[in-house]
């Protein structure tokens, strides 16, 4: 916003090919930000995807994804920092610790809950998610942890250097595109993932036609749960601050995009995500940085209450 | 005693909840004066009237209504803002007493006309799709108010979106809403006195709602809402009525809020969804739908961490243990099998049939 109110009386001034800069360095701060809110949107989506795996096949909103997070982020801190291992190899580690975490919590507190009313599951997984919280408050402290960055890949630069893309970035987006890809196939093409789709549509069905249901949901919850630890290795790796508190907002966020996507639908969370990511950048770009959460919730809003399943919701029947 | 046996059973609940309240407020006046209140203590009993009366509100959206609002701190917010606003620019031209009255009135009504026209578009969503929403229009409102700059002087009222520079208060002027700063001095009108008898007055209003011909329409919406639709139930009007109701309550904790406070700032741990969630545990605690649990519980669970102060880190892990737990107890197959075994009912009936053999 202020750098177009000063727009009309810089322009006044210039010189054609001065012009011609200006438009220039517009144009690239412009596209800087839009590989930022890509990047950002990346992470999003993959968070967002965890969420959208999740409500298809048990419909319910899991709190705790956002939490889960955090837990993947504290452990390729600890691993990386405190025990030095190699990246690859923490985060692998945290995968696993996640993967564990998100079928644990399954099993203890969602699989009991199956049949009660989706009010009580809600609760179940505020209440988790509390737990995952506090937990991590007790035993890594208050204190923020600043995270060293896994990735050690170089900045490309582009147009004469105007535009520089991190290597944070390059991977974050790649990585996100690649389980898109995979996820997508893993679903089409797999046994367990023909599975899934037919425990979304119906399960009561699916087990009289021999799936294991139990055994699908769990898979369910281990498959998302890593995508959430990826993801805070991501974000972290992006946004260095790491608190106990680290995975709510994201967390909360990722819900919005799949929301906003159509929940239920796996290119929903991938458009969603990514559309959140760049609204969000653009607003704290363009109109104001405090006001930026708001737009993007407003926008969550208006999307709703034109389409109340969300930008992909009825169309595609492919659910998860 | 005779004439309370005419009593209906409604009416019965009604008093003893009141009635509690009341003896409630009769011993702490009593341990107040006779100074047996550490300072400490004494500094909770506002908040625990703005707890009480919260999780009643938010009782009647959750319980009666039986639609999951994650917003509450956000209308408890717009209550907070909007009648410190008035008792700050009212603050040396009138009496405190009919200042607050009317700060009171306005906190409730902006908060009730807020819910209403949320609710308007919201309401049609439902389940998990409403909560997300409500809980966005919580957000959002927190982050409006946190740059959100009003100031006075010789030429009226200034509003901004910037900074308070963006004002341009003439010379004498002052800046009332500062941005993340908040509300600086607002005057202290909240008092236990008041609390209690606000809360009294928001269980009249809920219970008697519950037990009217409209509270009985808004819970067979909430149990059936195709077969409440219909035998000719207005399911639009009476949601609305239940949630801008249960809004305005929630403006009335709000003004309590910060009528107690000098320094009024809309922060996430005071109006952001953490708090939505803690009204939230009071209700599920005091159990979904019980008006008189809601207020047992949020007392308990405000005082709680203060007895137990050694406690204090392990507090909020206890407190997740516990949500957990009852849902599960509440919902878990094996869990009610357990209680249809070992429940008190049955247990007193088998005594009483063993008694008769």
């Amino acid at each position: 916003m202020q750098v177009n109110s000063n727009l009309g009386n810089d322009l006044k001034g210039l010189r054609p090919s001065a012009l011609f800069m200006y438009m220039e360095e517009i144009m690239s701060s412009f596209f800087s930000y839009l590989i930022n809110g890509i990047s950002l949107g990346s992470i999003y989506a993959i968070i967002a995807l965890g969420y959208t795996m999740v409500y298809g096949i048990a419909k319910m909103l899991n709190f705790a994804h956002g939490d889960v997070i955090m837990v993947g982020s504290y452990m390729t801190f600890l691993m990386a920092s405190s025990l030095g291992l190699p990246p690859v190899l923490a985060v692998l580690v945290a995968v696993v610790v996640c993967t564990i975490l998100g079928i644990t919590i399954e099993k203890i507190a969602y699989k009991p809950l199956r049949k009660a009313p989706s009010l009580a599951v809600l609760i179940t997984a505020i209440g988790v998610s509390y737990f995952l919280q506090n937990a991590a408050l007790l035993i890594f402290g208050a204190n923020t942890k600043m995270f060293k960055s896994v990735i050690s890949l170089p900045a490309i630069q582009l147009a004469d250097g105007n535009i520089n893309i991190s290597g944070e970035t390059q991977v974050t987006i790649v990585v996100c595109v690649i389980i898109m890809i995979v996820l997508t196939t893993f679903i089409k093409k797999t046994k367990s993932g023909q599975a899934m789709l037919a425990v979304s549509e119906d399960k009561g069905a699916a087990e009289l036609m021999g799936v294991n249901v139990n055994g699908t949901i769990s898979l369910t919850f281990a498959i998302g749960s890593a995508l959430a630890a990826v993801a805070g290795v991501l974000l972290c790796s992006a946004y260095p601050t790491l608190t106990p508190y680290t995975g709510s907002m994201p967390g909360i966020k990722a819900f919005v995009a799949a929301v906003f996507g159509g929940i239920g639908s796996i290119p929903g969370a991938f458009i969603g995500g990514i559309l959140l990511g760049v609204i969000e950048n653009m607003s704290k770009a363009y109109i104001s940085s405090q006001l930026s959460d708001a737009i993007v919730f407003s926008v969550l809003i208006i999307v709703l209450l034109v389409k109340p399943t969300g930008i992909l919701g009825k169309k595609i029947k492919e659910k998860v | 005693m005779k004439n309370k046996m005419n009593l209906t059973k409604s009416t019965k609940s009604t008093l003893i909840t009141i009635g509690m309240v009341v003896v409630a407020y009769i011993i702490m006046m009593i341990l107040t004066k006779a100074g047996a209140l550490s300072s400490l203590m004494k500094g909770l009993l506002v908040p625990l009237c703005i707890y009480a009366i919260i999780a009643v509100a938010l009782n009647l959206t959750v319980g009666i209504l039986g639609e999951l609002s994650l917003g509450h701190a956000g209308f408890m917010c717009i209550g907070a803002f909007s009648s410190a606003f008035f008792s700050f620019c009212f603050k040396d031209t009138m009496a405190a007493g009919p200042r607050f009255l009317i700060a009171i009135l306005i906190g409730a009504g902006i908060a009730a006309l807020f819910g209403l026209l949320i609710g308007i578009p919201v309401l049609r969503l439902q389940g998990d799709y409403l909560a997300i929403v409500t809980l966005a229009f919580g957000e959002i409102i927190k982050n409006v108010i946190n740059v959100l700059y009003i100031g006075r002087d010789v030429d009226g009222f200034h509003f901004s979106m910037k900074d308070a520079m963006a004002l341009n208060l003439q010379d004498g002027g002052q800046v009332i809403v500062n941005g993340a700063q908040g509300i600086t001095g607002t005057p202290k009108d909240s008092n236990f006195t008041i609390g209690a008898i606000l809360l009294v007055i928001t269980l009249l209003i809920v219970l008697n709602l519950v037990n009217s011909r409209p509270g009985r329409a808004i819970m067979a919406i909430r149990d059936n809402r195709i077969a409440a639709e219909s035998v000719g139930i207005n399911i639009t009007k009476y949601k609305l009525l239940a949630f801008s109701i249960s809004a305005g309550l929630a403006g009335v904790a709000g003004v309590l809020y910060a009528h107690n406070l000098s320094i009024l700032q809309a922060q996430p741990k005071n109006f952001g969804y953490n708090m939505s969630i803690m009204i939230l545990v009071y209700v599920v605690l005091g159990g979904i739908g019980n008006i008189r649990g809601s207020v047992i519980s949020a007392i308990i669970l405000v005082l709680l961490p203060e007895l137990m102060r050694e406690l204090q880190d392990y507090r909020m892990l206890i407190y997740s243990v516990v949500l957990i737990g009852i849902m599960l107890f509440n919902w878990a197959p094996k869990a009610r099998v357990f209680r249809e075994k070992y429940s008190l009912k049955r247990l007193l009936s088998k005594k009483t049939a063993k008694e008769e053999k």
